[in-house]
């Protein structure tokens, strides 16, 4: 090819390129840069379940306003499905129904919510009465117990609460705690002993947001109120008789016992239902994807009416949890770019060309510095094994799938320790790609048996190096915003990647390499 | 501070507008304008496997070692010990190694122990998984299954003896499109384990094209003027035989159709210089143990017609690429003087 048709496809790609983002710049008002705008949540409920050959109904529980949150769009996709909103009491609804389906069944339910301070929180109608336990022997007097321990530390129904949770904390627990905690899943377990103390409460269920997740699932919590209605009757808030009744509530969360509710957690089910009910199938799951956007909120709905059309290829009408998967997809040309410029401009030396943009994936999932303390504990780790197996005498491909095995017990054992130390931090050690790590080890064994220790510090920090800092690209919100919200971007950097494939002149470290040679 | 800081810098690192005018090549301006410009991809297999080499070179009637017998497969390996039972000395290498890995030289043995030239002495165990390692793919390129070769050992002239430590001295001539156009001896030092890798500590000595004298020395791209461990003034070293030795570098060319090659030679005492390998991808610390960088003479054979004689390129290159009459002078003062 001559260097003219070279030049005139590296020009193309960058009109074309410049061009794209322009115009999803000027026509879909999408913003240069993140933050300034709104936060818009696109949320996407999957309903999965094995249809039994009869009529099917199932009923999701939707999100409403809330404190932090309110809801800007909503619709459905479920094939052959007829749907209805129910708007009744407890909560909204979605209820699919079908006369006849068999085998297994997918519906889904997208929700564009509004991050917002001022969202104004629906209200609460009805204030749920306690309710009547009952308990086998001698799980009754173990509950009457831990009710009255915690019953002399507190003062209302709050604090109350907060102590129950307490004495169920894996260091304190006392013997009467481990007995209920064999029969009762522990959020089920608060709200009995809670509803037997007479206090009101329900388990709801919340979603945590974060950008980009896939096949999520809801977590329970606790919604303890502050009043409890005389002679256990739930009470209508509204009606006429029911003046000054104090509708507080707290989310505690079962597990810690930490009152408040985390920023980052969206109600999908705040008033007590259960969150999926199907009735004429089995294995019924529900699971979200999502994704955030910063964007006008006017422009969220517009995009989300234009999505709509039937004429419409961009990534950004695909379904969310594949969209979710693009987020990170869209940033691996921008790793790559980072180690095209350490290598030929720098001139770095890495071990395995892409494997620091595997690696600064993997810090993405784990944060950096648990990331790298992770990646130096799997790699030291595996080279002193590694140095045993070499005296074996075995064929290669054996040898690296023995290494293989010994960085999954490696993962398996720091997950363990990390656990047992209360790091949690330390579980995300799984998210590293384990057949790059053993890769990686038994090139790094090879060069320090050929090369020596040094030669192996020299690639291994070069290419942690560059790990980090496609990291530090990949992870920059700006950068995030950039790639996934203009696909043009892609065609600009593929047009810029093939000039660094044409540079013919020095590298930076060339500069001190060769510095003898202009010395006399 | 900032002075202080300037000042390291600038006895550390250059500009890139000195190495122009030096004429230095780097690693970008080598892959773009000579390898993938001057050498055909279908035709690497040719240097990357060198059993190929070898036969080439017995086609072509180029001198190269003797050729022992190879191991293709993993049952075969235990023949290894029948195979080098009638040589004293021989060299196994894997026929897709790179940059000197794999390769084992034993210099002579009693049928169970092998004794390598640093005197350590192996096992015919250790010999047999050294064999099954190549044949695993361990030294190949991207770790594919390879063969390994077993060879002759050479035995080295003479006149090199007071410059190596332990392995075999090797002479590296780059030959752009037929033409050589520089070269360099490498010497083995304890620091690079007898091996003749550059990286690994072994000694770069510049060589006059026109002459086979040495011109400068070099230790990890530092100035050298001695052999570190044998203490030879680096200066008094002249390669024999050296128009053969430009004669078959050159030949290569032919050979293999490749434009922008490294041939690696050995002098052997009683056969003269013999090729040991072929490089499509030529290091470029030669210019550092030239002093000198590669562009000109490269843009100089540029400009050449194609289709000249062996022996005319070498005349060529000999006549254009000698140093000035002041430069060996300078280097007969410097011999005067020890």
């Amino acid at each position: 090819m001559s260097r003219f048709a070279f030049y005139l496809l590296v020009g193309l790609l960058m009109l074309i390129g410049v061009g794209l983002t322009a115009y999803r710049h000027i026509s879909f008002d999408v913003p240069w840069v993140p933050g300034a705008q709104q936060k818009v949540w696109d949320i996407e409920a999957q309903v999965a379940f094995t249809a039994t050959g009869g009529p099917v109904k199932a009923s999701l529980a939707l999100p409403e306003n809330q404190k932090g949150y309110s809801v800007l769009t909503e619709n459905t996709a479920s094939s052959g499905f007829g749907l209805s909103y129910l708007d009744d009491l407890p909560g909204r609804r979605a209820e699919w129904s079908i006369r006849e389906a068999a085998g297994s069944q997918l519906l889904y339910y997208t929700v564009t919510m509004l991050e917002s301070d001022n969202a104004t929180p629906a209200a609460i109608k009805r204030l749920p009465a306690p309710q009547e336990v009952s308990w086998e022997r001698p799980y009754d007097t173990a509950a009457a117990q831990v009710i009255d321990q915690a019953r002399e530390r507190s003062a209302d129904s709050f604090t109350f609460a907060r102590e129950l949770i307490k004495q169920f904390d894996n260091q304190r627990q006392g013997e009467n705690a481990r007995l209920l905690l064999t029969q009762f899943e522990r959020p089920e377990l608060m709200l009995r002993l809670l509803n037997e103390a007479g206090v009101s409460a329900r388990l709801v269920s919340g979603l945590s947001l974060e950008d980009g997740r896939r096949r999520q699932t809801v977590s329970s919590w606790l919604q303890v109120f502050a009043e409890t209605p005389q002679g256990n009757e739930a009470v209508d808030v509204e009606a006429a008789d029911a003046e000054n009744i104090n509708t507080d509530w707290v989310l505690i969360n079962p597990e810690t016992g930490k009152q408040g509710e985390p920023d980052n957690l969206l109600l999908w089910e705040g008033r007590g239902a259960p969150m999926l009910e199907v009735e004429g199938g089995v294995n019924s799951r529900v699971s979200f994807s999502m994704i955030r956007h910063n964007e006008p909120a006017a422009v969220a709905v517009r995009n989300k009416l234009a999505n709509d059309e039937l004429l419409n290829f961009s990534i950004h009408s695909l379904p969310l949890e594949e969209q979710a998967l693009f987020k990170t997809i869209l940033l691996i040309p921008i790793g790559a770019l980072v180690v095209v410029l350490l290598r030929v401009l720098v001139g770095l030396k890495t071990s395995g060309t892409f494997m620091p943009v595997l690696i600064a994936l993997a810090f993405i999932q784990t944060s950096l510095v648990t990331g790298l303390i992770g990646f130096l504990l799997i790699v030291a780790t595996g080279l002193v094994i590694r140095s045993y197996l070499s005296r074996l005498n075995l064929l290669l491909v054996a040898r690296v799938s023995v290494v293989i095995i010994t960085v999954i017990a490696i993962i398996s054992i720091f997950s363990v320790l990390a656990y047992r130390f209360g790091l949690n931090a330390g579980l995300t050690i799984t998210f590293f790609p384990m057949i790059i790590l053993s890769w990686t080890v038994e090139r790094m064994s090879i060069l320090w048996e050929e090369e020596g220790p040094k030669e192996v510090l020299k690639q291994g920090g070069g290419s942690l190096l560059t790990a980090v800092l496609a990291y530090l690209a990949m992870n920059n919100p700006w950068v995030r915003h950039l790639t996934f919200n203009f696909l043009g971007l892609q065609l600009v950097l593929m047009a810029f990647i093939l000039l660094l494939g044409n540079y013919t002149g020095y590298r930076l470290l060339e500069l001190r390499r060769f510095k003898p040679l202009t010395e006399d | 501070m900032l002075s202080s800081w300037l000042n390291r810098w600038s006895r550390n690192w250059t500009t890139p507008g000195a190495l122009r005018a030096r004429g230095v090549v780097g690693m970008n301006r080598r892959n773009i304008g000579y390898i993938s410009k001057y050498n055909d991809r279908r035709l690497y297999p040719l240097v990357d496997d060198k059993l190929q080499t070898k036969l080439l070179c017995q086609k072509y009637g180029l001198a190269s070692p003797e050729m022992i017998g190879k191991v293709a497969s993993q049952f075969e390996v235990e023949r290894v010990v029948d195979m080098v039972r009638d040589h004293a000395g021989f060299v196994i290498k894997p026929a897709k190694g790179s940059g000197g890995k794999g390769i084992l030289v034993i210099e002579h043995h009693d049928g169970e122990e092998y004794v390598k030239p640093s005197g350590a002495r192996i096992t015919r165990a250790d010999m047999e998984r050294h064999v099954s390692n190549i044949l695993s793919g361990l030294y190949s390129l991207g770790g594919s299954p390879d063969v390994a070769l077993v060879e002759g050992l050479i035995s080295f002239d003479q006149a090199f003896a007071e410059f190596t430590y332990e392995g075999v001295p090797d002479i590296r001539v780059i030959v752009f499109k037929g033409y050589p156009v520089m070269a360099m001896m490498r010497l083995s030092t304890a620091a690079s384990d007898g091996k003749a890798n550059l990286h690994q500590g072994a000694v770069g000595v510049g060589l006059d094209i026109g002459s086979g004298w040495a011109v400068r020395g070099v230790q990890y791209d530092r100035p050298q003027f001695a052999h570190p461990d044998t203490g030879h003034d680096i200066f008094s070293l002249k390669v024999p035989q050296w128009d053969t030795l430009l004669e078959l570098a050159a030949g290569c060319y032919e050979m293999t159709g490749l434009g922008y090659l490294g041939t690696d030679m050995v002098l052997d005492r009683r056969h003269g210089p013999m090729l040991l390998e072929l490089n499509a991808r030529p290091g470029l610390a030669i210019q550092m143990a030239n002093g000198e960088g590669l562009r000109k003479r490269l843009e100089l054979i540029e400009r050449q017609p194609d289709g000249v004689p062996v022996a005319e390129r070498v005349a060529f290159a000999r006549k254009h690429f000698s140093r000035s009459k002041e430069d060996v002078a300078n280097v007969g003062m410097a011999l005067n003087a020890d």
